[in-house]
């Protein structure tokens, strides 16, 4: 395991097991033979420079590159014992239990109600009054319950970018699942909103496993308890956050954090 | 260290000057110490007052500098090897600071036991000996700065308890001095409180060593066993 320290390796439980993965847009190799686990209950950042593959690591873990034909996965990532490459599982199923939240906040053209409803009644059936308490539990847990708990059925979009934002996070978690990726989530945001949404990331650690892929190098050492490093599709380094920011064990990932990346 | 330049040529630039600007306060500090050694040892009035003059100049340094890394910090949030520079460099100049003080610490001393018009130190070379210890422990400390060279600073740390040894062997003699003679006891206090400054400034360029080691290897050796430091110097 050269990519990680092994005290760091076997102090932890993995949630997602990523084995000898490769990716593939058409003819283009964007991931080359990347291992890594994903430590349950923690929250672990992919950092890189553009185009080094780390939302594309993140589209594998729920499946998202499904959606286009000429793009193909191969190697693993074990979920428990099973492989979400190969699972015949609907791939619904497999996003129910790993949600994603966007850069770009994507609230649907419904209320905030609805909003966060509609995944659940996809999956669930619930009385009118256990779903209010679901909506109401999952603003609750993206700190948005505050600011919407009077003005529900209004719309989703005439919320903040912040607002949004949150709400759509709330609508990840609101069909309970097991991990959460957020892909750049505060990059569209103010300060003050990426402030609450970092501070939410924090607080979901209770509950989820998260990953987060972010340009923000400040961002990932402030909410991550690890991070991993890549280039040109491979992954370099991963670790302890704080070890990693203070002094990371490769050249090149010492080059990249204190902007020698030439 | 990493050997590239930083893709911001300000940063690049910022950081070389405050670098270098905590360099001229090494070089003045050490001056200091050395005249006030001088000073000590001759009681050449105008020598002593240049140091009590000078300390001022070593306070503005300290005063820059951290300003210099707290703008550092806010603008370029640096990591890794940038940040422990930063963060090594904000504690040596409060090192630096503190010798500059005992350096005018043992100028004002000077002065008080040559206006006494005691003769008493002019003939005890043992505080001249203890003095050139940590001199040297300084200049090497600031060296391995200089060069980010760990095993020269961790050759500093050893050095310290030959300057501990140096000060018990001038308290012990100087004991002897006082029994022998009542009226050694107000030069000899004096001169006792000379040597604990020079001990002290061997503390200090001790602790500057130890922040040499952490910028390169990234490890706080504060507060371990030297054979635990030349273990971790071991490795790569």
């Amino acid at each position: 395991m050269d990519v990680m320290d092994r005290a760091t390796a076997a102090g932890m439980a993995p949630k997602l097991r990523i084995r000898d993965l490769n990716f593939y847009y058409g003819g283009y190799q964007a991931l080359k033979n990347v291992t890594m686990d994903v430590p349950q209950g923690k929250v672990t950042a992919i950092i890189g420079p553009s185009g080094c593959g780390k939302s594309t690591l993140l589209r594998t873990m729920n499946r998202m590159y499904s959606l286009y034909p000429e793009q193909r996965a191969t190697g693993e990532i074990l979920l428990g014992e099973e492989n979400l490459l190969t699972t015949r599982q609907d791939v619904s199923l497999i996003r129910a239990r790993i949600g994603m939240v966007f850069q770009k906040p994507t609230p649907f053209p419904m209320s905030i109600y609805d909003n966060i409803a509609f995944g659940v009644r996809l999956f669930e059936r619930l009385r009118p009054r256990e779903m209010d308490e679901r909506v109401a539990w999952a603003l609750v847990r993206a700190a948005l319950w505050d600011e919407v708990r009077g003005k529900l059925g209004q719309s989703g979009q005439s919320l903040s970018g912040g607002q949004q934002q949150r709400l759509c996070i709330a609508r990840c978690i609101a069909i309970r699942p097991e991990v959460l990726l957020l892909d750049e989530p505060c990059s569209a945001l103010d300060p003050i909103s990426t402030a609450k949404v970092e501070e939410l990331i924090h607080e979901l650690t209770a509950d989820y496993t998260v990953v987060i892929v972010t340009h923000n190098m400040q961002q990932a050492a402030r909410v991550s308890d690890f991070t991993a490093y890549m280039y040109l599709g491979e992954l370099i380094e991963f670790g302890d956050t704080d070890k990693l920011f203070i002094k990371p064990r490769k050249a090149q990932t010492e080059d990249y954090i204190t902007g020698r990346f030439g | 260290m990493a050997a590239t330049e930083h893709i911001s040529k300000q940063f690049e630039a910022d950081l070389g000057t405050t670098r270098s600007r905590m360099l001229q306060m090494g070089g003045l500090v050490e001056s200091q110490v050395l005249s006030a050694i001088q000073a000590f040892a001759t009681g050449d009035a105008a020598l002593i007052e240049q140091v009590i003059e000078n300390d001022k100049r070593v306070n503005g340094y300290e005063v820059a500098i951290d300003g210099a890394c707290n703008h550092i910090v806010v603008k370029r949030q640096p990591a890794a090897s940038d940040l422990r520079l930063i963060m090594a460099i904000s504690k040596i100049v409060t090192d630096l600071e503190r010798i500059g003080d005992e350096a005018e610490k043992i100028a004002r001393m000077a002065r008080h036991i040559h206006e006494q018009g005691s003769q008493h130190p002019h003939r005890f070379p043992a505080v001249g000996h203890a003095a050139q210890i940590a001199v040297k422990m300084l200049r090497q400390a600031l060296d391995g700065f200089a060069r980010l060279d760990a095993a020269s600073a961790a050759e500093v740390l050893k050095e310290d308890s030959a300057i501990d040894d140096e000060f018990r062997s001038v308290l012990r003699q100087l004991i002897t001095f006082m029994m022998e003679d009542p009226r050694t006891i107000s030069p000899s206090l004096d001169t006792l409180w000379v040597a604990k400054a020079i001990e002290r400034i061997g503390d200090h360029a001790k602790n500057i060593a130890e922040q040499v080691i952490y910028i390169v290897k990234g490890t706080d050796v504060r507060h371990t066993s030297f054979s635990d430091i030349e273990r971790e110097l071991s490795k790569d």
